[in-house]
This record gives structure tokens, sequence and C-alpha cells, in this order.
């Protein structure tokens, strides 16, 4: 069958006030096949200084623009603009509004363009998170009804217009592709001459939504994203290119470790460069860098400015964190456990040994009475995992010092079924391991940056804004002023992958506070923070370092009869905004996704969160189900080879309660041909395949992957079979990319990537030692939708998490080794 | 005070010689499309062409493009072949966050000037340099074949 022509845009979307070009153009400025800056630059860049609401009033003709709701504005040119509360970060989310919106409104997708929405949580708010901002694979779920109704909306409203305009019943009249019409009559028309009349009607109270059977555009895999074209062309404007009238680059020095602060700087050095306009010292605070800045009208020349600074630390409430020492220490706090202690794993994928250690003494290790099944009281009875923080520079709860031995933090009962003492019994044989991820660095190719303009009693901002709502009130609170007078302007974001999403606002506040700095110098005109490449990698806030160790059970049957793990690791939520999620001590997302999606009926899940370590972390792509189910599904291998079955079928038993899931398995199984026989590619190369699941955040995804591993240890990753259910697909284009992306997301992850700390300081900085997955390293990688009329949920995270477990499941099924803890590095023996 | 084409346009800047061209291009041309990434030549997203060669910007100091042409993906679509690679891009939908992939056009571009019909291993060679942390590189891969297809009609 030959493919329907592809839908694609007239014009692109615009993260705020508009594609340069296309703004330049409708303001009949300039064509710009070329342009030197100042002129036209200014221009687009003034335009993009408007607040969103104001930018987009000045790029619409007159009156007559037909806004029905605060997502959709028709213009008399026919143009439907669709305005999109949720961060385009690279994830297609500006598409999937528009689609949802454009499909019951019965538009012409190449009329409709895509706006990113002011900070407003009182039209915008993110219904699954109860606060405007972009996460967790949420957005297509809580946006489903909402931008359907939206469109549907003024679909009923421009209908009415045409049935009083043609004096025809409006039940007589039909939409399709943009086009309004009335067939006795004959009347048509286009939605541009309906605007004025739609506009003065009232709003309906009801509308009813397309049976899915009628859909256009959603599932429609020929509908291509609407920020293509203004991508490809290199005119997308990502904060890092905003440049308003006056405005100042500053480069910021910070402390080689976290906690520490300014004693004293001398910027002669600095000042004495040609370009640099003055250097100012800004106060940090608890969960962001104070430091000293240098501002300059041209970055290169602020980074030199910096990188002449001289600057004195004051050390003292400086962290020390190693994480050699931190993973020594969660290893003994994860195998701790009130049944004997957890048989060390194979020589092979024993971690390396740590170097001394001040971790738990043996007295220090909590009783086994602590930990035994757990009673309300003494879950009641247990410390937050949040601390309060003690004042200082981006100082979490203060590192460990080496000397001392810390206090034996409590262990808390995340999750329990049934109970897991079966594992004691003489007929269950048991399979114990540990398994340890590092920390990670979201690496966003457009490394952190905002802009910031203080106001009158109040601020404006511009970013890539992924966490409207908590950044209004972090950065009211710095300023003393309502959140209500924090206004953010939405731009594209280079990548995120949770980064921009900082709980704590760290380079929002960075950026403010060096603003005021610069302010009080006299320079109040807008500032821009650029983070260079080190900065962002050296700035904390990563993937928290965690260890897993799980003991399981099968019966005579080799039926998986019990599953006790503990985990061990920092909380994200713990002392954030956020911290209301916490529930009797239990940070959800650090647990969240373990030993799930199967039928267990014994279940116990422990954890340990730490508070001293001194390393500050954060959300990564799938935040906690990335290394849940690593651990999960590792352990599900190692159980099936102790039970002499086949790691799919293996499986399939534990989900006869889990149909969608069960369905996803059996499709990337089948896809993958797997039990077939790889094809040798060298002699002596050793060739495995190896299958994971798991459901991140309502959205199944199986992998199957095929390594091939060479005589020299020396791993490849050739093809990834992917299978994924994420209910209603709504771009199906989009799905895909995101699963390949996420895919290679998680390989550079689980092949390579691991930030380290000595003494402190963070030992990667750029792309050479945190090594991004390489386009001669992406497999080869095919992903299946699963066809599904259920409610949609993401597709931007649930990729990541399998493709670490498949891949070591089937280095073991190549060579027999099981790799346990991440990065797999060199960790493959040679033969 | 260096002296060069940009996009086929003599452009003379007040900058040290030693500013990398990258930031002449951004901060001083108002060129933005070429990115920043890494300012150590480690992941392509400031990639332009030099005289028709692939250079990183982030490490080329502007006295070394002193009479030379320097073009940016702002100058693409005026290119047969970076008009026949934007518009595969297009097709394939190829972009993600959209941060790396001027840099990927370019390399793109570089490459189909030299090698009309690369092969995945020549395209692998060409673009291991420029990072893309989405991922999208088996469309890249796809875009460039069908852009190679486009050119041979």
């Amino acid at each position: 069958m030959k493919p329907p022509a592809r839908h694609r845009g007239r014009d692109d979307s615009r993260a705020c006030a508009e594609d340069r070009r296309r703004f330049l153009q409708r303001a009949g400025a300039l064509t710009l096949g070329f342009y030197l800056a100042p002129a036209a630059c200014l221009k687009a860049n003034i335009a993009a200084a408007q607040s969103a609401a104001a930018a987009s009033e000045a790029l619409e003709s007159g009156p007559a623009v037909f806004a029905p709701n605060a997502f959709v504005r028709i213009g008399t040119d026919g143009s439907v603009t669709v305005i999109a509360k949720y961060l385009e970060m690279g994830q297609g989310v500006f598409t999937g509004l528009a689609t949802l919106l454009a499909e019951e409104l019965d538009a012409d997708w190449n009329d409709v363009l895509v706006e990113g929405a002011p900070a407003d949580v009182t039209r915008y708010s993110n219904t699954a998170l109860n606060m405007q901002g972009t996460g967790d694979s949420t957005s297509m779920a809580s946006a489903y009804q909402q931008m359907r109704q939206a469109g549907a909306t003024a679909r009923a409203m421009l209908v009415s217009a045409a049935a009083r305009q043609w004096g025809v019943p409006a039940e007589a009249i039909s939409v399709s592709n943009g086009v309004v019409s009335h067939l006795a009559s004959g009347h048509r028309t286009r939605f541009g001459l309906l605007t004025t009349t739609a506009a003065q009607l009232p709003v309906p109270a009801t509308v009813t939504l397309k049976d899915p059977s009628q859909f256009k555009l959603i599932g429609n895999p020929w509908v291509l994203r609407k920020d293509a074209r203004s991508k490809t062309r290199g005119s997308a404007f990502f904060t890092q290119d905003l440049k308003l009238p006056g405005m100042l680059v500053a480069v910021a020095a910070h402390p080689q470790r976290f906690g520490a602060n300014v004693r004293s700087f001398d910027a002669t050095a600095a000042r004495a460069i040609a370009g640099v306009v003055d250097v100012v010292q800004f106060a940090g605070g608890a969960h962001h860098f104070g430091g000293v800045a240098v501002l300059a009208a041209n970055t290169w020349i602020a980074q030199r400015g910096r990188d002449a600074l001289m600057i004195q630390w004051d050390e003292s409430q400086a962290a020390h964190a190693d994480t050699d020492r931190i993973l020594a220490r969660y290893r003994q706090l994860a195998q701790a456990t009130a049944t004997p202690a957890l048989s060390a794993p194979p020589a092979a994928a024993v971690p390396a040994p740590a170097p001394a250690t001040p971790a738990p003494t043996p007295a220090a290790v909590p009783a086994a009475s602590a930990v035994a099944p757990a009673t309300p009281a003494q879950i009641a009875a247990a410390p937050p995992a949040a601390g309060s923080t003690p004042a200082g520079t981006l100082s979490p709860p203060a590192a460990t010092p080496p000397a001392a031995t810390p206090p034996p933090p409590p262990v808390l009962l995340g999750r329990s079924v049934g109970d897991v003492g079966v594992l004691q019994s003489q007929d269950v044989q048991r399979v114990e391991a540990l398994y340890e991820v590092p920390y990670l660095a979201h690496a966003a190719m457009e490394p952190m940056n905002a802009l910031v303009q203080l106001t009158d009693g109040g601020v404006s901002l511009w970013n890539g804004e992924q966490l409207q709502t908590a950044d209004q009130v972090t950065i009211g609170k710095l300023l003393g002023i309502a959140a209500e007078r924090v206004q953010i302007t939405q731009l594209y974001a280079g990548g995120s992958f949770g980064r921009r999403g900082n709980p704590h606002a760290d380079y929002l506040q960075e950026a403010v506070s060096i603003a005021q700095s610069a302010a009080a110098a006299g320079h109040r005109v807008p500032i821009k923070l650029v983070w260079m490449r080190e900065d962002d990698m050296r700035a904390g806030y990563y993937r928290p370092a965690f260890v897993h160790a799980i003991s399981a059970g099968l019966d005579a049957r080799g039926t998986l009869v019990a599953w006790r793990q503990r985990s061990v690791g920092q909380s994200v939520l713990a002392d954030s905004p956020f911290a209301s999620q916490i529930s009797a001590g239990v940070d959800p997302s650090s647990i969240e996704g373990s030993a799930q999606p199967y039928d267990i009926p014994n279940v116990r899940i422990e954890l340990v969160s730490p508070t001293d370590v001194g390393v500050p972390v954060q959300w990564w792509r799938a935040a906690g189900h990335a290394h849940t189910a690593f651990a999960t599904e590792c352990m599900i291998d190692e159980l099936a080879t102790a039970a002499g079955v086949d790691p799919y079928p293996f499986r399939r038993a534990l989900l006869a309660a889990q149909p969608r899931a069960l369905a996803v398995l059996d499709l990337a199984a089948s896809r993958a041909g797997w039990g077939s026989p790889l094809q040798a590619v060298g002699p002596r190369d050793r060739r495995g395949r190896g299958i994971a699941l798991h459901d991140t955040f309502g959205t199944c995804v199986a992998q199957v992957a095929e390594v091939t591993v060479s005589p020299d240890g020396h791993l490849r990753v050739d093809r990834v079979v992917c299978a994924v259910d994420c209910g209603t697909p709504i771009n199906p284009n989009v799905i895909t990319a995101q699963i390949q992306g996420a895919i290679a997301y998680g390989l550079a992850a689980a092949l390579h990537q691991a930030v380290t700390l000595v003494d402190g300081v963070v030992q990667q900085g750029n792309f050479d030692g945190f090594a991004p997955l390489r386009m001669s390293q992406m497999p080869a990688i095919e992903v299946f939708i699963v066809p599904s009329r259920e409610p949609p949920t993401g597709a931007g995270d649930p990729g990541t998490p399998p493709v670490a477990p498949a891949v070591v499941n089937a280095v073991f099924d190549a060579t027999g080794q099981r790799i346990r803890r991440l990065p797999i590095g060199a960790q493959l023996a040679p033969i | 005070m260096p002296t060069f084409m940009v996009n086929d346009r003599p452009v003379s800047v007040d900058v040290p010689d030693e500013m990398p061209l990258l930031w002449v291009l951004r901060d001083e041309l108002g060129l933005t499309g070429t990115k920043y990434g890494c300012g150590r030549s480690l992941c392509g997203a400031c990639t332009v062409t030099l005289d028709g060669m692939p250079v990183r910007a982030c490490v080329t100091p502007a006295a070394a493009a002193e009479g030379k042409s320097v073009v940016t993906i702002e100058a693409m679509e005026d290119d047969k072949i970076g008009a026949a690679v934007q518009d595969a891009w297009l097709r394939l939908d190829v972009s993600q966050c959209g941060y790396c992939q001027p840099g990927q056009i370019i390399s793109a571009v570089a490459l189909l000037r030299v090698n009309p019909q690369p092969s995945d291993a020549d395209i692998d060679a060409a673009l291991n340099g420029n990072v893309c942390r989405c991922g999208t590189y088996t469309r890249i891969r796809a875009a460039i074949h069908e852009a190679a297809r486009a050119l041979a009609l």
C-alpha cells in the first residue's frame, strides 16, 4: 500500500516568541539568507524578550483572533497556534500536544503552529504532577483529554459561527482538514474567516470527543514533528542563543568541592583581559553554588576571565565525598540483613575491593531486630530521609569526615507482600546477588544556562523550563518576592533528561544570584549565565549511585516464591520541594519498579537512604526505574538460570496476571527470533542474546539485545529489538524515535559512564571522561508499538531502563559471565 | 582583525586572533545555529566548514580563518547537497532536541561532498565525532543514505 502523503508543518513551532526567520518574515523586516547580528538578531531577540503572551500578541494580527481557551488561538489568516504547557526538550511533546488538539479541531496539520506556554499554574498545571512541570513521562497521559477538549471546543464554536453566517443548522456542517463546509448549500470556508464571529460566541459547556475509530492524526505514523524545520535550519532558539539588548554573559568560577565558599579572590588578571566588563562575587545557598562570575559581552571573553581568576576557597564546610568509599559503605549497609549475610557474588563479578573504608564497623550495623518485620511504630519512629541542610554553598548534608564513623541510617520498609520468611525454608533454593550502579551526569548537549532580567519588584527568566511552579517558588523565595512575580519565558531545551527539572532550581538560583550581584555593581542588565561543559558536568545533581542486595527463592518446581531486596542510595526527593511525597521516610522514587511487574507471592523491599553522603543528586532519565530495572531484570535472569529454565518462558510464567506486559514480552521475543541460532561473526567471537522487561510510569517495554564479545573482552551491542505498550500511540513516529534514543542513552550509561569523586573532587569534566554513545556504537534498533486503545502513557523515559539488563543478560548468554556492576567497562574477561 | 568570508559574505571582526571561530560566529556575528557543546573538539556541535573542510569551530582560532571561506548551517539550504540533506532530515524527522543537528548536518554534507554514496561504515567514520545525546543516530544514518539517493537522481 502506498503511504499517504506525509503531513508536514508549513511552519515550525516556536518555543517562545518565534523561529527567527518566520518572525522576521512576518514582521516584514528582512529575509534572512544571511545576516550579521546587530540589526536582525536584535529584532528577533527583542521579540523573544517579551513575555510569551506579549510576544504572541505582537505576532498576531488584530483583535479578531479567536482564543476560546488557554490552549489554542486561531488567527484570521487561519493559523492554528497550539499553546504547549510542557517543555520541548527533544521528546516531541510540542508535536504530541498539537496532534491531540488538531485532531478534535479537524485542523489542517499544515496550519498548526506550536508555542511554549508561560509559567502560569492556574492555566497550565500538569494534572498528574499537580503543578506546572514536565516529567515522569506524564505529558500525553495528563493532556489527552484536556487538549482534545480544547480542540473540540474550538471546533464547536467555529461550526456555530458558520451556522450563524450561513443561516444553516449547525448539525449539517462538517469540518475536515481545516475546511468547514455545508454540503446542501455549497458553503465552504477555512477557519480564518470564521474567527471574528466565533470569538463572540459563548464557550460551550460540554463537547463530544471523537471515537478513536475516527482519528486521523492520532496514531498516524506520517504526522511529523512541528519543531523539525527550525532545528534542521539552525534557527531554533535555545537559551544559549538568546541575546538581549545590553545583555552580559556570566561565566562563573565554582568551588572544586561541594560546600566550599569564596574566602578571597584576586581578579586583577581577569580584569586585564580586554572585553571583561566586571567581576562579581555572588552568594551561594544550600542548593546552589556561590562563587565569582566574570561578565562580558562575549562568552569566550567571560570564560577567559573566569579562568584567570585567583580564588582562595574556604573549604571548612566542604564535602570530601569519595565514590569508592560511598559504594563500599553501601555494600555493607545493603548486606546487613536480618537473614544470614548475602553470599558474595562469584569472583568474576565481585565489585572491585574498596580502599580502606571508614564505613560501618560491625557494631554500627543495624541490629537484626531493627530490620525484622518492621512494625508501624518502628516505621513511624524512623527519622525522615529528609534532613535539614546546613547553610553553605551547595552543601547537601555535610559529607562524612573521613575519620568519623557515621551513624547507621535506618532501614525503612518500602513495600511488603506476604512473608519472605519462606526464604529460610529448606525447600527453597536461594539466589543472592548484589547489584550496583554509579552516579551519572545527565550531560545534555546544551549545558545548563539561564537568562535573567531583574525588574522592579520582580524578575524575568528565559529558560528551557521544566518545573515552572517549583522554580517560581524557589526564585521568589530567593528574591523575597511573590512566586507570581517570577515570569518565565519558555525556550527549547537542548536536552535535559531531567537536569533542567532540578528540584532546587540550582542553576536558576545561581543565575539570579549573579544578576543580583551584577545589579549591585551597577549592571542592571539582562544576565545570561552560561555553564561551560566542565561546569555542567561537575555541578552535581547526579543520578544517585545505588546498591541493591537481592535474595530470592525458588520452590521445588522452580517457581519464584519470594523476593527480598534492600536498596541503598540517596533520596532525590529529600529536602526538596517534593519531599511531601516521602512517606514514612521512604522516597518512592528510590524503589519504584523493584521486583515488578511480576507476580511474586512474597516480596519485601527495604530502603536505606543515607543523608550524609555529600553528593547532590536528582532524577535522571526514567528516575528510579533506571536502576531498579537493572537489579530486577538481572536477578530474574539469574533465577531462570538457577531454575534451569530459558529466561523468556521463565518471565512469561510470572506474568499470568499481567496480560499487557506478557504481550509486550512476547512481541519482543518473537520479533527478535528468540531461540533461533545467532550467526557467528568471527571464529572466536562469542555471541549472545538477552531479554529484559520493565514497566516505567505505566509504559511497558521489552527489549532483546544481541551482543558480540570479542576474544579480548570487547563488547559490541549489535541489535536491540524493542516492543512497547504505551496505550493509545499518539505519534508513532515520535514514539519510535524516543525509544531509539532512550536505548542509546541507557546504553551509553551501561557501557561506560560513571561520575566518580575522589576526596570530594569530581573526576570527569567533559565528553572524554564521561563518554556519550557515538554513531559507530549505535546498534541496529527495531521498535514495535503494540496497537492499543487504552489511555496513552509516556514514551520519553521507558525505553531506557530495560537496555542495561538486556545487554548484561546477553553478555551472560555469550560468555557465562554475570555483570552486576555498571558500567560494564572493562569487566569482561578475555579468552 | 581577522578577515574572512562567512556564507559568501566578507566579514572583518575586531576580536583577538585566538578567539575561537565558534564565539566569533555566535557572539559577534549572531550566527547562533553553530552550537557550543564541549569547547574541546569532543562533540561536533560546532562543526562548520572552512574552505569546504569540516572543522570544529570551538578549537579553530579566528586567525585560522583569515582569507578563507566559512560556511555555517545558516547557509546550508543554499547549497545543493546541504538542501538535499536538510530535506532528508525533514522527511525522516531526525531531530529531537535539535541542539547537535546543525553540526551533524554540516558533517553529513561534508561527507557527501567527497563520498556521494557512503556505506554505513563510511557514515560512522565521518560522523563519529558528532555526539547526539538524544540518540538520533539511527535516523541520521538513514537520512544520509536518503540524501545520497536523492542527489544521485
